[in-house]
């Protein structure tokens, strides 16, 4: 390797990783955030059955899922701009990213909640408690526990749809590599770069998994 | 006194009528024990008395209330299991909670107890069962028998008029089945009203102070538990009290 493409490297790599500081981690954990409590919500309307509701739950999981996340992108950012919404680049990547990853989350936590046993319904009420403080309470601690491996999965494969945010002018790692490229003309390098960084960065992730589930496997179902 | 009158009641699922028209009648104290080959509806009797399946017809009396069964309100369902305990066959202890946290909750969560009070009653009940050392354990770090133990206490915890037991020893492995068994027998003994759905003939001989036996929906008889097991009336009891025996030897 040449001295030159070396010096490269090392100087594009806080380029490249504060962007991701800035950008990238924020991203994800906030749409994943918000993705959560859709998931649950859209999830629990499912489960409990709430008419109306339950139609439109499955409305949204059949269109989000049905469509890619990059077109999505495009409609909440340059589509609602026309009509005068024109959202900032950062909120626009929250708004799509949360409203797509819910969908997938929420099929994910509805499962967990159908995987409970129905005898843990049964003895909340029977020891007094209503349907929604046994949900509470009950049923839902132990679907989350469930649904918190694949939901893990979710989340690492959220932080890599980050890098398409770029296509709505958010300057978060991929961009910094782009624009990097265009000026050393480095593509390979730098690409590979920035592939490392999302590494480093899932490798994190499933650390923190790993460490969550040993810290839930306390009441571990049998 | 009596605790709990329910009268023509009626179910069935997608088939024939499980239930056809059974009414059982308990008095404070009473201890019922209600035998039958699988598939008879004496599960299905149990559930629909705690509201767990809903009855086509049938009415209830309790706590000096009537009831119709096939239309029941949520909160009157609410109010009544308020005063009811229900022990199920398979335990269905909360997975996500201790021993402890098992018997509280119904407390804190359902009753607005403050916490101190709902542990002092817990521990208290948890002793009863001689599950007092095992109280920061999960259902899943706990045997059969142990953990209906601790389904017990729960139940007990609540001060209930009326516990009702679902086949409490049929899951359990035939080692454990003596403790469980035991606890229930003190329970009697101390005066608590029991409704009990059960396969093990020696409890209901010993421990039980009336004896039912139900087949295909209906009740076949109903008599003092000595009276039952010793000079039964109708032949199917006679039949069913022999086949038993014959197994047994």
């Amino acid at each position: 390797m040449s001295e030159r493409l070396i010096g490269i490297l090392i100087d594009s790599f806080p380029k490249i990783l504060i962007p991701g500081l800035l950008y990238t981690i924020p991203l994800t954990a906030i749409s994943f955030a918000i993705a959560l409590v859709i998931a649950v919500l859209v999830a629990l309307v499912q489960f409990m059955n709430i008419k109306g509701l339950r139609h439109l739950a499955r409305f949204y999981i059949w269109v989000i899922r049905g469509t890619p996340l990059l077109v999505q992108l495009y409609v909440v950012f340059y589509g609602l701009g026309q009509l005068g919404l024109l959202l900032p680049p950062f909120l626009a990547g929250i708004i799509a990213l949360s409203v797509n990853e819910g969908a997938y989350c929420a099929e994910t936590v509805r499962a967990a909640l159908e995987s409970v046993p129905k005898g843990q319904l049964e003895a909340g009420e029977c020891v007094g408690m209503s349907y929604l403080q046994t949900m509470r309470r009950i049923i839902l601690p132990q679907a989350m526990r469930t649904a918190f491996p694949p939901l893990s999965n979710s989340l690492i494969s959220m932080l890599k749809d980050t890098s398409l945010v770029a296509n709505i002018t958010v300057a978060e790692m991929f961009m910094a590599a782009q624009r990097i490229v265009a000026r050393t003309y480095e593509p390979l390098a730098i690409y590979i770069e920035v592939g490392v960084i999302y590494l480093l960065f899932s490798t994190a992730l499933t650390f923190l998994q790993r460490k969550g589930e040993k810290a839930l496997s306390t009441y571990e179902f049998r | 006194m009596k605790v709990l009158e329910v009268q023509h009641v009626k179910k069935h699922f997608d088939g024939p009528d499980i239930l056809k028209d059974v009414s059982l009648s308990v008095d404070s104290g009473d201890v019922i024990a209600i035998l039958g080959p699988s598939g008879s509806g004496k599960t299905t009797f149990l559930r629909c008395i705690n509201f767990l399946e809903r009855a086509d017809a049938g009415t209830m009396w309790f706590d000096g209330r009537d009831y119709d069964l096939s239309h029941m309100n949520r909160r009157d369902i609410a109010a009544i299991r308020m005063r009811t305990g229900f022990v199920f066959q398979n335990y269905n202890l909360f997975r996500n909670k201790t021993a402890l946290q098992n018997v509280t909750e119904g407390l804190v969560t359902a009753r607005h107890m403050g916490k101190e009070q709902a542990e002092g009653i817990a521990l208290e009940q948890l002793r009863r069962v001689d599950m007092l050392d095992r109280k920061d354990h999960f259902p899943s770090q706990l045997s059969g028998g142990q953990q209906q133990r601790v389904a017990i206490a729960r139940a007990m915890a609540t001060d209930p008029e009326i516990i009702y037991f679902d086949e409490p020893t049929s899951a359990l492995d035939p080692e454990l089945i003596g403790e469980v068994l035991g606890v229930m027998k003190d329970l009697a003994s101390q005066g608590m009203t029991m409704v009990v759905v059960t396969h093990e003939m020696s409890f209901a001989r010993n421990v039980s102070n009336r004896a039912i036996l139900m087949e295909d929906g209906v009740i076949v008889e109903e008599a003092p538990t000595a009276d039952f097991f010793n000079a039964p009336k109708m032949d199917r009891t006679k039949a069913f009290l022999s086949m038993l025996s014959s197994y047994a030897q």
